[in-house]
């Protein structure tokens, strides 16, 4: 199938499919970070973490519409109040959603599965209700439109490139809080020995709260990002749920290294051969082989060997 | 008060010509670097009852688990009556004759007492042998036999969840008891005991070492001393000293590390 | 020695005298309130209800029981239902049938989509001895491989759930992408006889409202018989303590893969009547969204309990499609509802309301019938 090529513009093609999976990337690594944070640390499934990530993109399509009819002078830098809004509005809306539900269910993981799963039937339908079926797109300020022109066959998209920067930023922020700060030291300490987190004084309750409502906004900047490369529906979350969680697990759940590189793999592998083959083609044999080495390495690809 | 004494001057022949029932040798297992068992060397005779002592995270529990298979080893070798364990699977250990208590009791709370036992009764093992197993006056007969002498006869109905403490573990120890080892790992079998359990557990114990081999990891130096016919003290994950109880109670390196002065 | 008195632990009867109630009152529900109330379309729609309870009945087996969640039933149900479906769409393609086709003689969407030949994974489906046994066959084999790949690796737990799901989503892509073999989206339709006979008249469709009842009495009953088995037992406790099990000398993989290619097979059964009474299949009934209602069937009507699941898969489906009818934006928020308050209300759903709230007073009245206490199958906590 390569034979139909000529070499320049095979180059080509792997640049800008690399470049395609590279904002596929930052899309999963986004929502897969606020996955890693919550199954990783806390070994919580929160089958609603793609309608988290869909709230993120709602709160973005409001801003947009509120800043074009309300503030057009500042039209150009909406972006960065909705993704801080959108964070808000996850974050918060996890938290609420940790001390409701999930705070009962700490100790019946499967169940947990299922509850979230019903609140994500639950927000899906909120969202229709509210936001109407019709798939919705935002209006990209100017300066996000348009691409970069690197040689005659490369040419490279702006919004992807912005979408990478703001991945970079977020990845790098939630490194350093969960590997730097007191929070992360705290998180960590709860995930390894709950019971000697609680007796040297930390609010474990608290650490919960505030580790899943994190997990959530991130989901939600996630969202945010995901409005620049494609329109936002009901269900739109539905349909990334299955590779986010399947990224977390190849991993290593519990690395956040390692989801970074799972995220990327997987990613590159789908957007290389998509271009080749058709596009459920490609996902089939991607996911397939993601299934296939986690069944032969359950373990995934970044673990540390712990005593039983 | 006697010399330090390495394990191998004990057992004074060389290991080769004795037929031990269990000999490990050279057994490590590291967890990321940190070798929890280290060069770790003992013989166990048919019929002996050996007590394996040693500070908090010595590594006991840890040979306990890479003997029944759990942990598997990084280097070294483990022989059942000549059979190598360290390639075989956990159920293949246990068919091989090897049976283990754990430390919290692990028994089945939704079940009954009789069906706990029932579960380790040693026929049926396959998923079309557990499918077509008869419970027949054979089996009932050798569950009630073991539930008198682990003092639970009058419980074989009740769910295991409402056993106390003291009786969840008789019903371990009883379980295995069905399962009838050749060898059988005790871990930690008074703790968490009442003065009146412990004695009824000794009792236990002594009626039921009868014939096979037993390895039992124990803090309670008075229960030790009862039943030990030798020690094995380990610290850091390596053979600190072994011999008679009187022996290690009186090794200067041990009473430094563990028994206090 | 001292011996208690043997008399006292008896063997398993092989069901109580109030499973024996629950069966007769299913049994009447099925075979004789039903059909004389409903019209023949409403009929086929609890037939239809039946055999989603399949699955529902082999969750209680795998998940209940075993501990295992699978969120990837579908796939088996699916496949159950596409190899019954090929066999039919076969016969529906007859030369004759079909011979204003470019091709004549293979199924319509194959003609759509240029293909001239029958692929050979086709080709043994025009035998329906074959297809029955593929009906079992296949799925069981499925599950036995990804049972023994997943469980010989200790994967459990939340892990297996994902993967199941994962399994699920890819093959609805596979089914949805491949148009050409499979039908793609629309699935496989139009379908009409089997062996000869019209599948799609009201008579066919009563005949075949009871087979499909009476299949599923005999998968409740072998339910049961695992169930009341040393096997049932072990699963139980496997539940509670794998480690203990293993270190009492099982194969602890072997068990759970039984139960797993158990509820495969059980599944697969359902999605072959279910081709058969509603007459097409789709890739809707396989995949991610399929697969988790079909849990909640389980958990609605308790998730130990064999007549729970069916019981659960008919009120559900009653209240989706009662609420469907009148208010359909009313649905999705009742059933996220239900999920909720299943998992934190009723962990053991219907039945565990029947067992806190009915039975007490019932078995009072029975308790005369009652021979000496048995050794029951504790109702115990759900698994994690």
């Amino acid at each position: 199938m390569l034979g139909d090529y000529s070499l320049t513009d095979l180059s080509s093609i792997f640049v800008m499919q690399g470049f395609a999976g590279l904002i596929l990337f930052s899309v999963y690594t986004l929502m897969a970070l606020g996955l890693a944070i919550i199954f990783g640390q806390m070994g919580v499934i929160n089958m609603a973490h793609g309608e988290f990530m869909i709230l993120g993109a709602y709160m973005t399509y409001l801003c947009s519409g509120f800043f074009q009819t309300h503030l057009p002078a500042l039209f150009p830098a909406y972006f960065f109040v909705a993704m801080a809004l959108a964070f808000v509005a996850s974050g918060a809306l996890g938290m609420l959603v940790e001390w409701a539900l999930i705070r009962h269910l700490y100790k019946r993981p499967l169940d947990t599965l299922l509850a979230t799963w019903g609140l994500s039937l639950i927000l899906q339908q909120a969202y229709r209700t509210i936001f109407g079926p019709r798939e919705v797109g935002v209006e990209l300020p100017a300066w996000l439109i348009g691409s970069v022109q690197v040689t005659d066959t490369i040419e490279i998209p702006i919004n992807g490139m912005f979408v990478m920067a703001v991945t970079l930023l977020i990845t790098a922020g939630v490194a350093l809080l969960m590997y730097r700060s007191r929070f992360g030291a705290q998180v960590r300490a709860v995930v390894q020995n709950r019971p000697m987190a609680g007796a040297v004084g930390i609010d474990t309750e608290k650490v919960d709260r505030l580790t899943f409502g994190l997990g959530c906004g991130i989901a939600g900047i996630a969202g945010s990002a995901f409005t620049m490369v494609g329109s936002t529906g009901p269900t739109s979350g539905q349909l990334y749920i299955v590779d986010t969680f399947l990224i977390v697990v190849f991993g290593g759940a519990a690395s956040l290294l390692g989801t970074i590189a799972s995220a990327f793999s997987i990613s590159q592998t789908q957007s290389t051969l998509e271009f080749f083959l058709s596009g459920s083609t490609a996902k089939v044999i991607t996911l397939l082989a993601v299934v296939g080495i986690l069944m032969l390495r359950p373990q995934g690809l970044f673990t540390l060997k712990v005593r039983r | 008060m006697n010399a330090a004494i390495l394990p191998s001057h004990i057992i004074g022949a060389d290991p080769a010509e004795k037929n031990f029932l269990l000999a490990v040798e050279a057994l490590t297992v590291s967890f990321d670097g940190f070798k929890a068992v280290n060069d770790v060397s003992f013989y166990v005779d048919p019929n002996e009852i050996r007590v394996i002592i040693g500070p908090n995270g010595a590594g006991k529990t840890t040979v306990l688990d890479l003997i029944c298979g759990r942990t598997k080893a990084s280097a070294g070798s483990i022989k059942y009556k000549g059979q190598e364990l360290t390639k075989l699977s956990e159920s293949a250990i246990v068919l091989a004759g090897v049976g283990r208590k754990f430390q919290t009791p692990s028994i089945y709370d939704d079940l009954t007492v009789f069906e706990n036992l029932e579960i380790s009764y040693p026929r049926g093992r396959s998923v079309f042998g557990a499918l077509t197993f008869k419970r027949d006056a054979q089996v009932r007969d050798r569950i009630e036999e073991v539930a008198s002498m682990i003092f639970l006869k009058d419980q074989l109905l009740e769910r295991a969840e409402f056993l106390s403490h003291g009786q969840k573990q008789w019903l371990e120890i009883g379980m295995l008891l069905i399962q009838d080892p050749e060898l059988l790992m005790l871990d930690e079998p008074v703790a968490g005991m009442s003065v009146g359990e412990r004695v009824k557990t000794a009792e236990l114990l002594n009626e039921i070492i009868k014939g096979r081999s037993v390895l039992v990891i124990e803090h309670d130096m008075k229960f030790v001393e009862d039943i030990a016919h030798r020690v094995t003290v380990l610290h850091q994950g390596k053979v600190l000293s072994e011999g008679s109880m009187e022996r290690v109670k009186n090794d200067p390196k041990v009473i430094e590390v563990y028994l206090g002065h | 020695m001292t011996r208690a008195p043997s008399s006292t632990v008896h063997d398993n009867p092989f069901m109580k005298p109030m499973e024996w109630i629950s069966l007769a009152l299913l049994v009447a529900v099925i075979f004789l309130v039903l059909p004389m109330l409903l019209d023949a379309f409403r009929l086929n729609l609890v037939g239809k209800y039946l055999t989603y309870s399949f699955v529902a009945l082999g969750l209680v087996i795998c998940w209940g029981f075993g501990g295992i969640l699978s969120l990837g039933q579908g796939v088996f149900f699916g496949l159950g239902g596409y190899l019954m479906a090929m066999y039919l769409k076969l016969e529906a393609s007859s030369v004759e049938n079909t011979k204003i086709q470019s091709t004549p003689g293979i199924p319509d969407f194959m003609d759509w989509n240029q293909i001239t030949e029958l692929p050979w994974f086709w080709k043994p489906f025009t035998s329906l001895p074959f297809t029955l046994i593929a009906v079992i066959v296949v799925p069981a084999f499925f599950a036995f491989v990804i049972g023994t790949a997943m469980f010989r690796r200790r994967v459990g737990g939340t892990y297996f759930a994902i993967i199941t799901q994962a399994i699920a989503a890819i093959l609805t892509i596979l089914i949805v992408g491949q148009q050409g073999y499979t039908g793609g989206i629309n699935g496989i339709t139009d379908l009409r006889t089997l062996h000869g006979w019209d599948i799609r008249t009201d008579r066919a469709h009563n005949i075949l409202y009871f087979v499909n009842g009476g299949l599923l009495v005999a998968c409740i009953l072998f339910a049961q018989y695992v169930k009341r088995s040393k096997l049932g037992r072990i699963l139980v406790a496997m539940r509670d303590k794998e480690d203990r099990v293993r270190f009492s000398g099982y194969q602890v993989a072997s068990f759970k893969t039984f139960a797993f290619c158990l509820a495969a097979v059980f599944a697969a059964i359902g999605g072959a009547m279910f081709t058969l009474q509603v007459g097409f299949m789709s890739p809707s009934f396989v995949g991610i969204v399929p697969s988790i209602e079909m849990v909640i069937y389980a958990a609605v009507g308790g998730r130990l309990s064999l007549f729970g699941a069916v019981w659960g898969t008919l009120l559900v489906n009653w209240a989706k499609t009662s609420f469907s009818e009148s208010f359909p934006e009313l649905w999705l928020f009742g059933l996220g509802a239900l999920f909720i308050a299943v998992v934190l209300a009723f962990p053991n759903g219907l039945a565990g309301i029947y067992r806190s709230y009915v039975e007490p007073r019932l078995t009072r009245r029975v308790k005369a019938l009652e021979p000496a206490p048995a050794v029951a199958l504790p109702h115990g906590t759900p698994a994690e």
